[in-house]
């Protein structure tokens, strides 16, 4: 699309002039004059509606005034348009006190008990543009107080004021239309469709956008008032949307956080997870002191130098590699990735702590670093493909970001994969079904153009050939590339070279040219020039004695493939662990050092596009350390220099590295597996990871957890009637490994497929089956 | 003399512009300038002394001297704060912290939606200014008249909820406990809950 030149209207405000673009709203054109006209409805984002009345000004235009005063937001400017708004004219500041007289009939006095008093839009107004008093003397309407339209979101109908702003985000922005206005007149009210819970992942933001206090979460409910918190800004650690966040602490204890702005990523909004996931953070069982493991086999607490020298002479005295999840944020991952290199000697680290492949790892080095497809290129995509990427379920903005131009002008998106997801539902996307580990024919056939995106999201390395058929899609047709991992930090990383091919920026570790800048920048004389070892290879050669120790930050085991043996790798190797709070990880380490969760450090991320994300320290008084500090000083008593203090100093570190110039790794190729044959009681299993889900950074938020999807397992009509089942028949899935049993729910699936949630209550496919994608399950009837 | 003084204008106000008056004043002197001197000391030993033996004897105070504060009680025993916290907004000293909690039919403390869980005020810094008691819309809390608020600790002077409340009185029952029956929060309010009912009192 290229910009067109946009006809400009000058109009006179209260005096003053303003040019504007045609088509912009009379409130919008007098907030460019610094016109403040009380509104409640309005909202930048959101279609007009002039629900509430409370923006009303006179309007004259070419001499010809309206007979009444008119509401601003919702009437374009045009030309020859003269606005009187409340400063200038009488009749439009009397019925602005009129509309808010009738406001605050039915509106309670429960200002005190109100989670909103303080910051609440209709508390200001009434200041402004109210009365003193009240000239109503009749008995207010009531409702019940507070009901739960959700498990977190709670609804006080006496308190609305009918702006509908909660129902238009509902239906404009998410596409979740679980809530309406009910009833006429004065009992219209906010409601719920009676067997239909507020069960949407946006739901939070309805809350952050009411201008009263009819919607409140109940995470945050009375617990604190605006003077006692201090904000800063920051950024989501959730996943890669990197969305902008603000994070209120109340006496070192972060009470909630709400989406900030940024008109190129998040513009106002976020997800449930990102606003409400973060009680992980004031869990009593966070890590706060280092910890060693003594000749009796118990793990037992230590001093910092004490802890950090059995730390050095462990990884000294054997080959030992790094493992780094995907969470650690841009500073911290390039402090993994110089420790490997220079206090280690080795390239053996990677930042993928899920199910991988090599063809992944070689299509990232080839096309993802340094790329920098963004927002923007969907905002102007022709269509849309989505592989091996659910946006409503891994990455919430880009789903956002996609129904925004689906409802603008219809985005064609077209989703490859086995099950029809409820996100590609609501964008109306052409679904193109595929067996499980058949999706790389089904790209190749696609017929994209130079303006179309390919979203790539990290679940493309469960089946061989996707990667390597997503390259050759966008090169013989042009478009433009994105690859979306779920985590915050994995992009960062990448960038970082925690990962055992690239160097930062990245390099090719094969590259002799490619290796001498960095090891200038480092003040070396040589790095390892062989490519390290992925997440498998290292636990298998720990497995095989290859490799002795272990460096693991933020991972989870049970992330991983065959997570048994990753279990029994940490017992055997000496393992030193960078946590926030124990895990199946610091349970076998032999030294464990606590670090800081986000909320205690400074930092960045990088999002999906490689736009940095930075944020500040929010809790300022917590004595936690950064991964990277914490690795300078082991890195310093095994006599190295990482030359890496303080955030700041890695910030500046990274800034002088600039990105590979030369040739970029080339990627082998990959083929699809054959189609297999299946018997009937067997099929091929598909799942991906919930938004909200058993996370580990979910922890101890209830409420949250509460509007998580049903667990169930989808099986196509066909299975349905071979098995003998309806809607709600428990299945029994089971492989070697183990089963799992779950209400069967009949959709839009491959006949040869069966979905279940990777990771939700009562189903963790990578624990109980040891099977994610592909991968031959038995499916009877329970 | 006094005609001649008028007030400084402020154009006038530098201090080469302030004259100075010699005063006219006779000294005391002579046997009857003594006695005036003396006279006020003869004749005090006739009056009854206004200072008392204080800690013994404990003079009362003013009806509304300022003194510590207290979180009073509905008659049924519910205490009065909802922990809206807007007496530690109105604070000009920051001596009060108040955090909310969300009252439930197991755990109800006062009544309504919202109690006070945790209250505590800073002696050390509070004024005794009172904008607290104006800002409080429930009159839960009030100053009473104690006024020896002295201690050998700072932990000792911040005073918490169970400092502060007023002590249960004939008819009141220990929170938490259900609301009286068939009364709402705005009832409590008006005033028609006298004490508390028998229903009220849970089985401990």
């Amino acid at each position: 699309m290229s910009e067109v030149a946009v006809e400009m209207i000058t109009v006179v405000i209260d005096g003053f002039e303003v040019t504007v673009p045609k088509g912009t709203l009379v409130i919008r054109a007098a907030e460019q004059l610094g016109i403040q006209i009380p509104r409640f409805c309005d909202h930048p984002l959101l279609d007009p509606v002039g629900a509430c009345r409370q923006c009303l000004v006179d309007i004259e235009i070419n001499g010809r005034a309206f007979p009444k005063p008119q509401a601003s937001c919702t009437i374009p400017v045009e030309t020859g348009m003269i606005v009187k708004t409340q400063l200038t004219s009488p009749v439009a500041e009397k019925a602005q006190r009129g509309v808010m007289e009738l406001l605050l009939v039915n509106h309670p006095l429960d200002c005190p008990v109100c989670d909103k008093g303080g910051e609440c839009p209709l508390q200001n107004q009434a200041m402004s543009t109210g009365q003193g008093s009240s000239r109503f003397e009749g008995v207010k309407r009531t409702f019940e107080k507070p009901i739960n339209i959700s498990s977190q979101v709670l609804l006080d109908r006496e308190r609305c004021v009918l702006c509908a702003r909660c129902t238009r985000f509902s239906e404009q922005i998410a596409s979740d239309p679980f809530i309406t206005l009910n009833e006429r007149g004065a009992l219209q009210q906010v409601g719920i469709y009676e067997n239909k819970p507020f069960e949407s992942y946006f739901s939070g933001n309805t809350v952050q956008i009411c201008p009263v206090g009819a919607l409140t979460g109940a995470a945050y409910r009375f617990r604190a008032r605006p003077f006692d918190l201090v904000s800063t800004p920051s950024a989501c650690e959730h996943c890669a949307s990197g969305c902008d966040m603000r994070t209120d602490v109340r006496r070192g204890k972060t009470l909630r956080r709400l989406a900030g702005e940024d008109a190129s990523v998040n513009e106002e909004w976020n997800c449930d997870k990102g606003r409400w996931a973060f009680k992980y953070i004031t869990a009593v069982d966070r890590l706060k002191v280092p910890m060693i493991r003594d000749e009796a086999g118990e793990l037992v607490e230590a001093s910092w130098p004490e802890a950090l020298a059995v730390a050095a002479q462990g990884l000294k005295a054997t080959s030992a590699a790094v493992l780094v999840g995907g969470r650690a944020t841009h500073e911290d991952a390039y402090g993994y990735s110089k420790f490997a290199r220079l206090a280690l000697g080795t390239n053996d680290i990677d930042f993928r702590a899920r199910v991988t492949s090599d063809e992944e790892r070689e299509f990232i080095a080839a096309h993802v670093v340094n790329s920098s497809t963004t927002y923007r290129d969907i905002d102007k995509a022709d269509q849309v493909l989505l592989v091996g990427f659910e946006p409503e379920e891994e990455s919430p903005i880009v789903f956002l970001r996609i129904n925004k131009q689906f409802r603008k002008r219809a985005l064609k998106v077209i989703s490859i994969g086995s099950k029809e997801s409820v996100g590609v539902e609501k964008l109306k996307g052409e679904f193109v079904k595929v067996a499980p580990g058949q999706e790389a024919a089904a790209i190749s056939a696609q017929k994209l153009t130079d303006k179309s995106v390919i979203l790539v999201g990290e679940r493309a390395s469960e089946s061989a050939g996707v990667f390597t058929a997503v390259a050759a899609l966008a090169q013989s047709s042009g478009a433009k590339l994105a690859w979306i991992p779920r985590r915050a930090g994995e992009r960062g990383a990448l960038q970082a070279g925690a990962i055992g091919n690239l160097l930062p920026g990245g390099r090719p570790v094969t590259d002799s040219v490619a290796r001498q800048e960095i090891a200038d920048a480092w003040s070396v004389n040589s790095l390892p020039s062989q490519i390290g070892r992925s997440t498998s290879e290292i636990i298998a050669s720990v497995n095989s004695d290859q490799i002795g120790a272990l460096l693991v930050g933020g991972v989870d085991p049970l992330d991983l493939e065959n997570n048994k043996e990753a279990l029994a790798a940490l017992d055997k190797a000496f393992v030193v662990s960078l946590e926030i709070a124990p895990s199946a990880v610091t349970s076998r380490a032999d030294v464990v050092l606590p670090v800081a969760a986000v909320t205690e450090k400074s930092g960045s991320f990088l999002n999906w596009e490689g736009r940095a994300r930075s944020f500040d320290t929010a809790v300022d008084d917590s004595l936690n350390r950064s991964d990277l500090r914490i690795l300078s000083m082991i890195a310093e008593e095994m006599g190295t220099s990482l030359n890496l203090g303080t955030v700041t100093a890695a910030a500046k570190e990274i800034a002088s590295i600039k990105n590979w110039q030369g040739e970029p790794l080339k990627m082998k190729t990959a083929s699809a597996p054959a189609q297999r044959q299946l018997n009937s009681n067997e099929a091929l299993i598909t799942s991906w990871r919930r938004l909200l889900d058993l996370g580990t950074l979910q922890e101890g938020e209830e409420n949250l957890a509460g509007t998580a999807r049903q667990t169930v397992a989808v099986i196509s009509a066909k299975r349905a009637q071979a098995l003998g089942v309806a809607n709600g028949d428990l299945l029994k899935v089971s492989t070697a490994q183990g089963s799992v049993t779950l209400p069967a729910l009949i959709e839009n699936i491959h006949d040869d497929a069966i979905w279940a949630p990777r990771n939700s209550r009562g189903s963790q496919l990578l624990t109980d089956l040891n099977a994610v994608h592909a991968e031959v399950v038995t499916v009877v009837r329970a | 003399m006094t005609e001649n003084l008028e007030p400084l204008k402020p154009k006038d106000l530098g201090i080469n512009d302030v004259e100075f008056y010699e005063v006219d004043q006779k000294p005391t002197v002579g046997f009857f300038g003594h006695m005036r001197g003396f006279w006020v000391t003869f004749s005090t030993m006739f009056k009854k002394p206004l200072t008392v033996e204080y800690p013994e004897v404990k003079a009362p105070t003013e009806e509304r001297f300022h003194g510590r504060h207290q979180l009073n009680r509905h008659p049924d025993g519910l205490e009065k704060c909802i922990g809206c916290e807007l007496c530690a907004w109105a604070c000009p000293a920051d001596a009060i912290y108040v955090e909310g909690e969300n009252n439930t039919e197991e755990n109800r403390m006062s009544p309504g939606e919202r109690y006070g869980k945790v209250y505590q005020i800073n002696y050390l810094r509070c004024v005794f200014c009172g904008l607290c008691i104006e800002a409080c819309p429930t009159r839960a809390l009030t100053m009473t008249n104690e006024y020896e608020l002295a201690d050998d600790s700072r932990a000792k002077l911040i005073f918490e909820k169970a400092d502060l409340l007023a002590p249960l009185r004939a008819g009141m029952l220990m929170p938490p406990h259900p609301m009286y029956p068939d009364m709402n929060d705005t009832n409590y309010y008006n005033g028609d809950v006298k004490q508390a009912h028998p229903s009220q009192e849970l089985d401990k």
